[in-house]
């Protein structure tokens, strides 16, 4: 699905909160939630519901040692990769007709990486704050549209894996699709930030944008 | 506690262990967005037995659901920091992780075995040291779902347990894509109903 009418997209707020919406209409609905308050309004009821069936399961033990290795998974995690928490989620889409935009300027960029790669299986990621990840065997590439830099700024894509942070591409404003120049596989983490021109080699700012691949 | 007490403890995170208790959800879990990893162990040890047991019931196999359950936690570890108690409760916002990495891992799993991942034996009860009231709500929940017309029931767990989009529902069932988004609307509004008059 690459256009959707508006009437039609108000139909996806159950599906949406049942987790029933592959991945391009998660990412085009989530996309309208940014432009939506009664959307997500009505996203949150709905998940409030939803989420009354997962206390219907049958309940299995969980191995004794789980809660321990999350504990000591959460204890490793450099702080680079959890300083970069969403805090300005809606700093990029601020009007419906930027999110149109978007959207439009996104479905061009999957029509083309579509037809780039037919050879592997292609995933849409989602990112947080906007924009995705379309994901081709190990190779990511970004999509997203983004106002102008302040003078003298970047916007620095990171590849998180095993705790290193690893710069990935740099780009500028406008809509974009940026093939980023570090593989990602499961676990990786995808992060972009607003830098000094040029690029630094570990993330200073608050991430924009974020996804687990 | 008093009020401004309650602050202090608040703003220094999780100082004693055996407080936790006294904790509402939402005071852990801004002592995990703080970087409290004990905060982290206790939001666990609230929500991990049904984190755990919803992971399982859609993944069907014992390492795919730890590891769904484990990076969950780990995502909530991450952005904690940036969670909005006015959009959701606590467990909604976690057990909505824990639905949606499951679903995601099912269908990255059944995508690369090319076939749907073998149906796991269901329990016929909960574990014996089961909470008892995580027993009461697993049988209101039960009794509500029951209650529902069939094809509603029907859409609903598929999609929640099996973890099928609303295409794939749609194939199976052999009826239009609107009458899946139907069902699943309905679905949900009367199971608020039903929840609402057994609580």
């Amino acid at each position: 699905m690459t256009l959707m009418a508006e009437f039609e997209i108000h139909e996806l707020a159950a599906p949406y909160a049942l987790d029933a919406l592959d991945s391009e209409d998660r990412w085009t609905y989530e996309r309208h939630l940014d432009t939506c308050d009664l959307c997500r309004e009505e996203v949150a009821a709905l998940r409030e519901i939803a989420t009354n069936l997962a206390y219907g399961v049958e309940g299995k033990e969980p191995p004794a040692d789980l809660r321990a290795r999350i504990v000591a998974a959460a204890r490793e995690e450099p702080r680079s990769a959890t300083v970069l928490p969403m805090r300005q989620r809606r700093w990029m889409l601020p009007a419906t007709a930027a999110a149109a935009a978007a959207a439009a300027c996104a479905a061009v960029g999957l029509g083309l990486w579509a037809n780039t790669l037919r050879d592997a299986p292609t995933r849409v990621v989602a990112m947080e704050g906007g924009g995705s990840l379309i994901v081709s065997g190990n190779q990511a590439t970004l999509v997203a549209c983004v106002k102008a830099p302040p003078a003298g700024k970047t916007y620095e894509a990171w590849v998180i894996e095993n705790g290193v942070t690893r710069p990935a591409a740099l780009f500028a404003g406008g809509c974009q699709h940026v093939v980023l120049d570090k593989p990602v596989q499961s676990g990786t983490s995808v992060a972009v930030t607003l830098e000094a021109a040029g690029g630094v080699e570990a993330p200073t700012g608050v991430a924009l944008m974020s996804a687990d691949v | 506690m008093s009020d401004l007490a309650m602050g202090l403890s608040s703003a220094v995170g999780l100082e004693r262990p055996d407080d936790s208790g006294k904790r509402s959800d939402e005071q852990i879990l801004e002592a995990v967005g703080r970087g409290n990893d004990d905060a982290l162990g206790v939001l666990y040890d609230r929500f991990g037995r049904v984190a755990y047991g919803l992971a399982y019931r859609i993944l069907r196999d014992q390492s795919l659901a730890e590891d769904a359950v484990q990076e969950a936690f780990l995502a909530v570890w991450r952005s904690a920091d940036a969670y909005k108690r006015e959009r959701a409760k606590p467990s909604t916002w976690i057990l909505t992780v824990v639905h949606r990495r499951s679903v995601d891992l099912v269908r990255r799993e059944e995508r690369r075995r090319g076939e749907p991942l073998e149906a796991a034996p269901e329990p016929t009860s909960g574990p014996a040291d089961e909470d008892a009231s995580l027993r009461d709500q697993r049988v209101a929940v039960q009794a509500a779902l029951s209650e529902l017309p069939g094809d509603q029931r029907q859409a609903l767990e598929l999609a929640y347990y099996g973890g099928l989009t609303q295409s794939q529902l749609a194939e199976r069932l052999g009826v239009p894509l609107g009458t899946i988004k139907s069902r699943m609307f309905a679905g949900l509004g009367r199971l608020r109903e039903l929840l609402a008059t057994e609580v």
